[in-house]
């Protein structure tokens, strides 16, 4: 016993000291704590964001294609003066708006009915309904609209049946924001539904002895509580669309490219990743602000 | 948590941060230094081919080593084929710039059309070939033994493949009586039902039309444009844009859209029009008297291949007559190898002239091949659109 105690002490004494150190420090201790996890989550995250942004200071040198580590700023200075890089941000902008616009719209109804109308068991079947298609591929699902809003597809069969003429729908603006608005519903479902859920009967109650009708309720008690479950859904339905490149590429049209395809495409066709990281930042500096202003909204309480 | 708690914690993040971003920095700093490649210095061409190494890994168009010929070629060399499908020319590109570029040691050969083929060269992401060591080579239709798209200054950067025209296609129960010219492409009468491939080398389609259309431009070559006829080509891109229904990425989009009724008229590759055609959609293909704009396909050495021998082996394999036969009617597309014709013909009969193989070789002249434009040009101005700007000028047509 003796003999294996003889090594064991020094090694005790340095373990003492080093708590020691490390109680009278408490900084080193949370930094040698917080290390990796920190490290690890600034080299995935912050580290590729920090990677693009320096890269949209280079330049492609035109006949190699490979990228010239020189700083400059023409990347940015195209994209503000270039009319067709402005047109394809304030598209991709205004698809992802329009989209939040009618999952909020579509969606509250839905919510407000699970949360406070249905019983247990239908609500237990909405929600699967709800979820359903997120069992699928998202691919899936784009190729299925695209096979019903075809000339030849299921809608129009269906309009030519009672009597109606084409919906012609296909490979157009309108297909992309029917078949976002479709994908990206379940995300702004969920989020109306945590808020709607959380406002007490009470509330109703109170509302309901004071006078209040089911409108003037509706607009001052549960519209007011289910805003950040709202700001919440929409900062999901936002910045997926911002950030897509498949529906324009399978169901848009002339005319139809996000800032994803054009990213996409920079990078593809001659390898420029500058001018495409150049371009990345403009969703990034979207959803800066969208967040900043969603966070005021109360969004993050109702995550 | 107390004020001095969160301070500590503050301290401490952002010395971690600091650390962090001076480490990303320290990465970008260093991949600098390993960028920039030599092309063409001193070749050293391998005289003989040795052994097989045992594997051969190819970035190839889907079928491109369809089993039906490449068992054969794995039994006998013992080389076995570990194959990437590509969707389009920039994912080829992209998949060869991978890992440090030249294949990134990863992949000995590429199947690269010509709109990819001389950004490769450029790149320095492939090396010269000897086609000494492949026999059918001197078979090949002259075009191909050393074409504009994989060979500069006489080094040859591959073995040509197969080729194929890009066609004029159309619906017979929607467009009476047909059409063969590409000026259908431009006309206002075909508004909403066109359907061209969503792809800058698409300029030089329109390129290609004016050529004929509008002498007085002085287009010789539609790949090379001075700033004034590709000016003129762009405005005609402009217009058509009102006319497209749909700018297909995959050309089984484009497939699609005249399967289901939304495009009428097109420009699409031959294998499409088999397809439709077998599965009962009413098209009919033509290519119109002036010719046609076409894509070749060049087996390309990856710069840091790592199967020399078998890329080599699987090169002289793919050349001779009975395969070349054989990928081109799985395919869809023409030998560059002439003596494939009689093999053509056993598969399928006709076969061979179906796909224009026994054409006289002034029919070549009347196909002009996807090349990469440059700046550089023949006419010695070099004063042509490059890439870059074609690339533009295509997002500012179909944005």
């Amino acid at each position: 016993m003796s003999e294996l105690a003889q090594p064991g002490a020094p090694l005790r004494s340095a373990r003492l000291r080093l708590s020691a150190a490390l109680w009278r420090r408490p900084w080193l201790k949370v930094t040698l704590l917080l290390a990796l996890p920190a490290i690890a989550f600034l080299l995935v995250y912050l580290g590729a964001l920090v990677a693009l942004f320096i890269s949209a200071f280079w330049q492609v040198d035109a006949f190699t294609g490979k990228v010239v580590h020189v700083w400059t700023t023409e990347n940015f200075h195209s994209l503000i003066h270039d009319q067709v890089y402005r047109r394809i941000a304030l598209r991709t902008i205004g698809m992802a708006a329009a989209v939040t616009v009618t999952d909020a719209v579509l969606a509250f109804p839905l919510a407000f009915f699970m949360a406070r109308v249905a019983p247990p068991r239908m609500r237990t079947l909405l929600f699967v309904l709800v979820l359903l298609p997120l069992w699928t591929s998202y691919l899936v699902r784009i190729y299925s609209w695209r096979l019903i809003l075809a000339k030849n597809g299921a809608l129009n069969w269906l309009l030519n049946g009672i009597g109606l003429p084409d919906a012609g729908l296909a490979y157009t603006n309108k297909a992309m924001w029917i078949v976002f608005s479709y994908v990206w519903l379940p995300f702004m479902i969920l989020p109306i539904y945590a808020s709607l859920e959380r406002i007490p009967d009470s509330y109703l109650e109170a509302s309901a002895d004071l006078g209040g009708r089911g409108w003037r309720t509706f607009r001052s008690v549960i519209l007011p509580l289910a805003l950040p479950g709202i700001v919440a859904g929409s900062i999901f339905t936002f910045s997926l669309t911002l950030g897509d490149f498949i529906t324009p590429l399978l169901v848009g049209g002339a005319g139809s490219s996000f800032i994803g395809n054009v990213v996409e495409n920079f990078i593809g066709v001659n390898g420029n990743i500058p001018f495409a990281a150049a371009f990345a930042t403009v969703p990034l500096i979207v959803m800066a602000v969208y967040l900043v202003i969603a966070k005021r909204l109360g969004a993050f309480e109702a995550l | 948590m107390s004020k001095h708690h969160k301070r500590v914690l503050g301290w401490g993040a952002a010395a971690l941060a600091i650390g962090a971003l001076a480490f990303v920095a320290a990465g970008c700093g260093s991949s600098k230094s390993s960028s920039g490649g030599s092309t063409t210095n001193g070749l050293n061409l391998p005289s003989s081919i040795g052994k097989g190494e045992g594997a051969l890994n190819l970035i190839e168009w889907p079928y491109y080593s369809d089993p039906s010929f490449a068992k054969k070629f794995e039994t006998q060399t013992g080389c076995k084929i570990h194959r990437k499908d590509a969707g389009s020319s920039n994912e080829m590109v992209a998949l060869m710039r991978g890992g440090g570029g030249g294949g990134g040691g990863q992949w000995d050969l590429v199947s690269a059309s010509g709109d990819a083929s001389l950004r490769l060269i450029a790149g320095g992401d492939v090396q010269p070939v000897n086609v000494k060591l492949i026999p059918s080579w001197n078979d090949f239709i002259p075009t191909f033994k050393g074409p504009a798209h994989n060979t500069v200054s006489g080094v040859h950067y591959g073995v040509s493949l197969q080729w194929g025209p890009n066609v004029l296609l159309y619906r017979t129960d929607k467009v009476k009586p047909g059409v063969n010219d590409w000026a259908a492409l431009y006309d206002s009468k075909y508004k909403g039902q066109i359907t061209i491939p969503n792809n800058p080398i698409q300029i030089a389609d329109a390129a290609f039309y004016l050529m004929h259309a509008k002498p007085e431009l002085g287009i010789k070559d539609p790949y090379e444009l001075n700033k004034e006829q590709f000016d003129a080509t762009v405005a005609l891109l402009k217009q058509q844009r009102k006319l497209v229904k749909l700018y297909w990425n995959y050309d089984t989009d484009g497939r699609a859209a005249f399967a289901n009724g939304d495009a009428a008229l097109g420009a699409i590759w031959p294998v499409d029009t088999l397809a439709l055609q077998a599965k009962n959609v009413p098209v009919k293909e033509v290519i119109p008297s002036d010719g046609a704009t076409g894509w070749a396909d060049t087996w390309m050495l990856a710069k840091k291949a790592p199967h020399p021998n078998c890329a080599y082996l699987w090169m002289k394999y793919v050349s001779t007559p009975q395969v070349q036969a054989k990928q081109a009617l799985v395919f869809g597309e023409t030998p560059v190898n002439p003596h494939a014709c009689p093999f053509m013909n056993q598969i399928q009969a006709g076969s061979c002239a179906k796909y224009h193989l026994n054409e006289p070789s002034s029919y070549y002249d009347t196909i002009k091949f996807w090349k990469t434009p440059t700046a550089h040009c023949n006419q010695g101005k070099n004063d042509c659109m490059d890439y870059n700007a074609w690339q533009k000028a295509w997002t500012e047509i179909t944005g």
